[in-house]
């Protein structure tokens, strides 16, 4: 059941526990250093994504194109744990200059990239508009919020292509990037530039986070309260609104393979497991690294247990639960969802139920905390 | 206590009186307020108090078709196609983004998406409501599907207006030409009359919903029987499902007495998508290949559907105030009371019980706002005439959330044109009933004006 959120009080009170101020402190210290990890190994696995569409755009082959669709895929699950670092206008989504709407805008409408399969003639790349990186920037989210051109599900598409298919991905040919291809220049112009801007983009996030940043000093120096309320508000929201509504329930509701979130790719249920490991690593102080090594330290979860164990333990539990179920979401995600397919529909209701169980724990939380958002000064 | 003017205080040693902060005024939502995203989501989150049913039966689903791009008939996402024959954007958000404000034009050859121009006849439907260009319709649609002429290419600059504060200080304004290139169908007949329309926010409606008439009834003194220069009015609007009139509550002059309303008649109006509340598209007997256009069903979309949509918006929350005890903010909430905006602009209200939204049953809210219709002088005036409001009338717009206007859509334009660029020009340009606050505004010093905008700012 929801348990409601508090109500805001005014200023900020410690609850009786004599030194939880430290592990909180710890906590936000650990975290910062597994969302700088995490971005660094969002970066290089981009860098390699974007070697790999370079080397296709120069020598377009089924294996090339393989290449790149394996790096794409490569550099999600480092990207998708960063997810819960969203929503408390970090450097990920500040108001300013938060490149998140760049990096993983969705759904995307294809026509404003490239061709259909209902218009040949389709999107940027069969127009004149200029492409490079400043364009495609005016030109993300550019009247109307489906308008995407860059980031991640852009470069998914230039890849894999518009899904037909029933029992797979998209299957563009690697003979798009290929004389003969109507605009295959620009196509291929295209591709590099938007895995360009990724890397870009992500070297920002790894500036903005490295010790002595800005942003870095701002929220461990910040009142540790005040750092773990940051913590909590991207969990909370990934957990409920993000995953378990927008991506989840959505598909689940509609059965249309349009909203699926990596509908180019089908690679949706790795989303979903990614994210919520990336609430777990915040929960339990600890990530791992492409290269397999952790970068571990006192955790979240060792600080609310000083406050409540109990509590502490549901959660840890009922966040493996959804790991466990998102591991046993049926692949691909589009039949999943799919009217009639009441086995695969179960698991994906499954998955939703258990998100939700963990968002309201996790509020209860909060309110245990008294966390409330700070008056500017 | 409702309606009870903030008490003063007279303290911090300048003299100067300030409001004392009334219980639960940070949260403007009441037990619905969002108390937990700001910044650029501020206004995109589902009540606090939201039950798991409301949540997944409405909210997610809602959304998705609130944000996701409808499409022309027919085609291979059923769901959401019926797009057009004309309509002016393709979802709700490329007018609404993230569930907050459109903006006008900005430069003189930019198309329009998210204003639009309503058009009228003089005159009155049977029940009381305007009559649309017999050529034209209701408003210009600028979008149109691929073998259907477009009505039109509405077109905007602005006139620089200098002014000068009784003190010396310089202020501008700019006032909106418009034109219409590339008409379909002719010109437009000197009889029509204009008015163009900026989307507001959705956030609130489902509060505002619900605030009783017999409340907005009490706020109205239409013939100023106390002589404070204040005369507002309730609209008595015709709600179709009803059969009946009603208080009008939504829309610029307040034209819809219901979200259910004002929600199908945007599907219609803005969208060309019908529901069985309008099953017919805005197609004027001359517009052939409008009318013969395919559709996605009829209507193209369900009753299902369209609660998720109109419940989702009902749904949405209300952020909280984070300036709300400054001494500053309490000195220009002083003003604010003292100056009279506070006459249309009413803080506070109480809501009645709803019984299928639960969450929202009778919450104490603070959206300053009568929702009646004021006079607010020749300046901002349009002759477009609707149901009881004239052509100089305008409802009061709630003000709440408007501290994250600038976070969550990039700009500040105010009104119903979006003319103003912030709180200070809009303030300027209050004039009819509110040219005496206005005047009071003006006649304040430097900082105490900045203290009243500033106050404004922080809800």
């Amino acid at each position: 059941m929801k348990s409601h959120l508090s109500l805001a009080l005014v200023g900020l009170t410690f609850i009786g526990c004599m030194g939880c101020g430290d592990k909180q402190a710890d906590a936000v210290k650990t975290y910062s250093e597994i969302v700088l990890a995490s971005y660094e190994d969002s970066l290089s696995t981009a860098q390699a994504l974007q070697a790999a569409a370079d080397a296709l755009v120069a020598t377009p082959s089924e294996a090339t194109l393989q290449a790149a669709k394996d790096a794409w895929l490569a550099s999600r699950v480092p990207y998708l744990q960063t997810e819960v670092y969203r929503f408390y206008d970090g450097p990920i989504d500040n108001a300013t200059d938060g490149p998140e709407g760049m990096l993983n805008a969705w759904p995307l409408d294809e026509h404003y990239i490239d061709y259909t399969t209902e218009d040949a003639t389709a999107g940027i790349i069969n127009g004149d508009q200029t492409i490079d990186a400043a364009s495609l920037r005016d030109l993300n989210e550019k009247d109307g919020d489906a308008n995407i051109a860059t980031g991640y599900h852009a470069v998914e598409f230039l890849l894999w292509g518009q899904d037909l298919s029933e029992t797979g991905p998209g299957a563009r040919p690697h003979t798009d990037y290929l004389d003969g291809a109507a605009n295959y220049e620009r196509r291929g112009l295209y591709l590099k530039t938007a895995a360009a801007m990724i890397v870009e983009d992500l070297q920002t996030l790894v500036n903005a986070w490295k010790v002595d940043a800005t942003y870095r000093k701002d929220i461990e120096d910040a009142e540790s309260k005040e750092g773990v309320r940051r913590i909590m508000t991207g969990m909370i929201v990934l957990s409920g609104f993000e995953t378990g509504g927008e991506r989840l329930k959505t598909a689940y509701d509609n059965m249309d393979q349009e909203d699926e979130h990596s509908c180019f790719s089908d690679n949706t249920h790795v989303d979903m497991i990614e994210d919520v490991r990336g609430v777990q690593n915040v929960w339990l102080g600890s990530y791992t690294r492409v290269d397999g090594s952790k970068v571990e330290g006192p955790s979240l979860k060792d600080a609310i247990a000083d406050v409540d164990s109990a509590l502490a333990d549901r959660l840890t539990s009922e966040i493996a639960d959804s790991l466990a179920k998102a591991n046993d979401l049926p692949t691909p995600f589009d039949q999943a969802i799919a009217s009639g397919n009441d086995a695969g529909r179960a698991k994906v209701m499954a998955l939703i139920t258990a998100l939700r169980t963990q968002e309201a724990t996790l509020e209860e939380i909060f309110q245990l905390l008294e966390l409330t958002i700070p008056q500017p000064e | 206590m409702l309606g009870a003017l903030a008490l003063l205080i007279c303290c911090f040693g300048d003299g100067k009186e300030r409001a004392e902060v009334e219980s639960g005024e940070w949260l403007p939502g009441g037990e619905t307020t969002n108390t937990l995203l700001l910044g650029v989501n501020a206004y995109i989150r589902p009540v606090s108090n939201i039950t798991d049913a409301h949540e997944l039966d409405f909210f997610f689903t809602g959304n998705a078709f609130f944000n996701q791009p409808w499409v022309e008939a027919p085609s291979s996402t059923s769901a959401r196609d019926g797009l057009g024959p004309l309509f002016n954007a393709r979802s709700c958000s490329a007018c609404h983004p993230k569930d907050g404000r459109g903006s006008p034009a900005l430069e003189p050859d930019e198309d329009f998406v998210s204003l639009l121009i309503r058009f009228s006849r003089s005159g009155s439907s049977d029940v009381g409501g305007p009559v649309p260009d017999p050529i034209y319709g209701h408003q210009l649609q600028n979008n149109s599907l691929p073998g259907v002429p477009t009505e039109g290419r509405p077109r905007l600059r602005y006139e620089e207006l200098a002014g000068v504060y009784p003190d010396g200080e310089t202020y501008t304004l700019s006032k909106p030409v418009y034109s219409f290139t590339e008409l379909a169908y002719g010109e437009l007949d000197a009889a029509v009359r204009w008015s163009p329309r900026v989307a507001p926010a959705v956030y609130g409606i489902g509060l505002l919903d619900t605030i009783s008439s017999e409340r907005l009834e009490a706020l109205a003194d239409p013939d100023d029987a106390n002589g404070d220069g204040i005369s507002g009015r309730v609209n008595r609007v015709w709600n179709v499902r009803a059969g009946e009139h009603q208080p009008g509550r939504f829309g610029w002059k307040g034209e819809h007495p219901t979200a259910y309303q004002q929600t199908v008649s945007a599907f219609v109006g803005d969208l060309g998508i019908t529901t069985s509340g309008a099953l017919k598209d805005d197609c004027t007997s001359v517009q052939a290949d409008c009318l013969n256009s395919p559709d996605g069903g009829e209507p193209e979309v369900t009753d299902e559907m369209l609660v998720k949509v109109v419940n989702y918006v009902r749904l949405l929350a209300v952020p909280m105030r984070q300036r709300y005890d400054d001494p500053d903010i309490l000195r220009g909430k002083w003003l604010f009371n003292s100056v009279g905006c506070a006459s249309c602009h009413v803080p506070n209200h109480r809501t009645q019980k709803v019984s299928d939204l639960e969450e929202l049953t009778e919450q104490n809210i603070w959206p300053y706002t009568d929702l009646l219709l004021h006079d607010m002088g020749p300046e901002l005036a349009d002759e477009h005439a609707v149901f009881d409001a004239a052509g100089s009338e305008w409802r009061t717009p709630a003000l709440w959330g408007i501290s994250y206007l600038k976070a969550v859509n990039k700009h500040e334009r105010l009104l119903h044109d979006g003319r103003a660029d912030g709180i200070e020009e809009a303030i300027l340009w209050h004039g009819g009933e509110a040219a005496s606050a206005r005047d009071q505004f003006k006649n304040l010093s430097v900082d105490d004006r900045r203290h009243l905008i500033d106050f404004v700012g922080s809800l």
